[in-house]
């Protein structure tokens, strides 16, 4: 499948190698997921999501099998090469915003840029200003997310994921801790930027109902997928 | 157009400012470090130049005298304690002075050559009679060995003919004043009617006592050493490089070459005693403010471990999170430095208005030589660097993930 952004074969994951308390939590996993797709990752707790998502967001390198993500093999990488990728070509959201909290919303926002060209510059920031707006936070640019609500900072997060308009977007758990008027939102947020940009988008969530919006859904059971439709 | 740090320093920065008690509190602890070294260092320095100052204002860094003639056994007896007889030192003349002098003033550091003819007299005021060390001298040239003009109560420090110059004391012990006459006479059963054409007081009572200065030529027709020196005074440019210049001469003359610090070995070593006692002293100030930092930015790297494996998870390479961490001990070094040495300069301006001389005059200048502040700066930015490493470098090694799902 040539316009595969990540392409998973026989992967696995073990904590705690060579020691008695070896565990292995993914057990060859293979999956795809394909230039656009908006799929979700479901499982019950403990079933390896974490885990997987942030193997593929090249945060932990797995024990075992390959990874490939815009075709190229992340085992062939080196240190420097796997942080310059996961820069450029990922978004990250998580389910507790992890946005900075010396700095305002709209340096949040810029500073996937800031990492990547070194230093803050004014296209940065025409950018985050440009999706601030889009998630409707642009009045609150300058606020420092200790003064934003949980569902502000979880839009700013998501502007914050789309700063380099990234091939691939992971979010574990997202809406976890918000209310579901405001789940929903942030859900149709990540839909709509999956739909402008054709980014990939791959979602843990426990929300049944928002699963279901999803185009495809994966199910992971004890560190294998149990179900992928 | 706002100002647009780079990323390292930028999120230093913030995090500086983010960890507001901590950062004050090493900031303080710098400051206080930087003002204890710099405050001493100036104070040191300053005395220690004061005090060479003063023992090296009456006498020549270096002096060239003939070689001392050796003593002798007094009798050959094997059978009877033997017994040194030390022999008179005569009066001599350094041989060819001319050419010494100025082989002497050729020397690369020698900035100053003066002959001197000097010897034992008597000065005589009618009943009266006083001991004295009769100087014969070129005033121009003596003047760059001692700053004579410097030291002047009354006249002038000049000698022609038979005016001379005499200390306070000895004029007080005669009762002579300006232009009074003078008789001087010497061992040798010469003596001479002078002129006091100038007095001086040079802050010591036995040189003010004992020195009465003519001309070069006087003082060699009654010492009886016609066109001889007894001795070169020379200054030089550095005056610790006076010991070294003076061994160089010795090699080349074959003379007697003595130099201030071998006169005052005792000074110096009490000198380097204190500069020794004050190293340790800034060493440890130093240790403690490195330890200080780093304790700092050690507990900051763990409050931070969240906003660290966010930015590794956005693409920040190990390498940027170092100097995040290095940048926030360079930083507190540097600003610390120059709060410290502010603080220095006000304790410098406090104890100089309280510490006086007996006159009155302040003990010290408040003044802070800019080197030091540089050095301070430059030490202090080094120190805050070196103690960030090892925080910076657990900052860099910290695993993102483990942040991350916290
Ligand atoms: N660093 C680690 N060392 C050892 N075991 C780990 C480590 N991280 C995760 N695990 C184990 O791996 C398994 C999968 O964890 P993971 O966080 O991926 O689950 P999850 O599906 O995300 O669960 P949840 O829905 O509760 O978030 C768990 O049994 C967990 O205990
Ligand atoms: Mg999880």
């Amino acid at each position: 499948m040539s316009d595969a952004v990540i392409e998973l074969a026989g992967l696995t994951k073990a904590y705690n190698v060579g020691t008695p308390v070896e565990a292995e939590v993914l057990h060859g996993i293979d999956l795809s997921l394909a230039q656009g797709e908006f799929a979700a990752l479901i499982g019950p707790s403990g079933s390896g999501k974490s885990t997987l998502l942030n193997i593929i967001g090249l945060l932990e390198r797995p024990t075992g099998g390959r990874l490939s993500i815009g075709g190229r093999d992340t085992a062939e990488l080196s240190e420097a090469e796997i942080t310059a990728l996961r820069g450029r070509s990922i978004g990250f959201v998580f389910q507790f915003h992890h946005l900075l909290p010396a700095f305002s919303a709209l340096e949040n926002v810029m500073m996937p840029a800031i990492i990547a060209r070194g230093a803050p510059d004014d296209e940065a920031e025409a950018t985050a200003l440009q999706l601030l707006d889009a998630v409707g936070l642009k009045a609150h640019a300058h606020k420092k997310p200790a003064e934003l609500s949980g569902g502000q900072q979880q839009r700013v997060a998501i502007a914050r994921a789309l700063a380099l308009r990234p091939r691939l977007i992971l979010a574990d758990e997202p809406t976890g801790n918000l209310d579901t008027h405001t789940a929903d939102d942030i859900f149709a947020l990540l839909r709509e930027f999956n739909r402008q940009t054709d980014c990939a988008c791959l979602i843990v969530t426990h929300d049944p109902r928002l699963a279901a919006r999803c185009d495809r859904t994966i199910r992971l059971v004890d560190g294998r997928i149990a179900a992928d439709c | 157009m706002k100002l647009r740090l780079p990323f390292a320093p930028l999120v230093a920065l913030r995090f500086l400012r983010e960890g507001r008690m901590q950062t004050l509190l090493i900031l303080a602890g710098t400051t206080g470090g930087v003002a204890v070294i710099v405050f001493l260092t100036q104070l040191i320095t300053q005395l220690q130049a004061q005090i060479v100052d003063r023992v090296l204002g009456t006498q020549p860094h270096v002096v060239i005298r003939p070689l001392e003639e050796a003593n002798r056994r007094a009798f050959d007896d094997p059978a009877s304690a033997v017994v040194i007889e030390p022999r008179a030192q005569r009066l001599r003349s350094v041989d060819q002075w001319e050419s010494i002098a100025r082989l002497a003033a050729a020397m690369p550091g020698v900035t100053a050559v003066s002959p001197t003819v000097t010897g034992p007299a008597f000065a005589v005021r009618g009943q009266a009679n006083k001991s004295v060390a009769l100087m014969g001298i070129d005033a121009e040239r003596y003047r760059r060995i001692v700053r004579m003009e410097e030291y002047m109560v009354a006249g002038r420090f000049a000698v022609d003919g038979t005016r001379a110059v005499i200390g306070s004391e000895l004029a007080k012990d005669l009762g002579i004043r300006l232009e009074d006459k003078l008789r001087v006479a010497l061992p040798n059963g010469r003596d001479e009617l002078l002129q006091v054409g100038g007095i001086f007081d040079i802050g010591n009572k036995d040189l003010n006592r004992r020195w009465v200065f003519v001309t070069l030529p006087l003082g060699q027709s009654l010492l009886d050493l016609p066109g001889g020196v007894s001795n070169l005074d020379l200054t030089v440019a550095d005056i610790f490089d006076a010991q070294a210049i003076a061994e160089r001469l010795q090699g080349a003359t074959g003379l007697t070459v003595d130099s201030w610090m071998q006169t005052n070995a005792q000074l110096l070593a009490a000198l380097r005693n204190q500069t020794v006692s004050n190293n340790l002293i800034r060493s440890f100030v130093i240790l403690i403010v490195a330890l200080g930092i780093a304790s700092v930015l050690v507990v900051s790297v763990v409050q931070k471990q969240k906003e660290i494996g966010i930015l590794r998870a956005m693409g920040a390479s190990r390498a940027m999170i170092l100097q995040v961490f290095l940048i926030q001990g360079a930083l507190v070094g540097a600003v610390g430095s120059i709060l410290g040495s502010l603080l220095a300069f006000g304790l410098l301006n406090m104890f100089s208005a309280i510490y006086r001389n007996a006159d009155g005059s302040p003990l010290f200048a408040a003044e802070l030589e800019p080197r030091f502040i540089v050095l301070a700066a430059l030490v202090a930015t080094g120190v805050g660097l070196a103690s960030a490493l090892i925080p910076a470098r657990r900052a860099a090694k910290m695993d993102p993930v483990q942040a991350i799902r916290s």
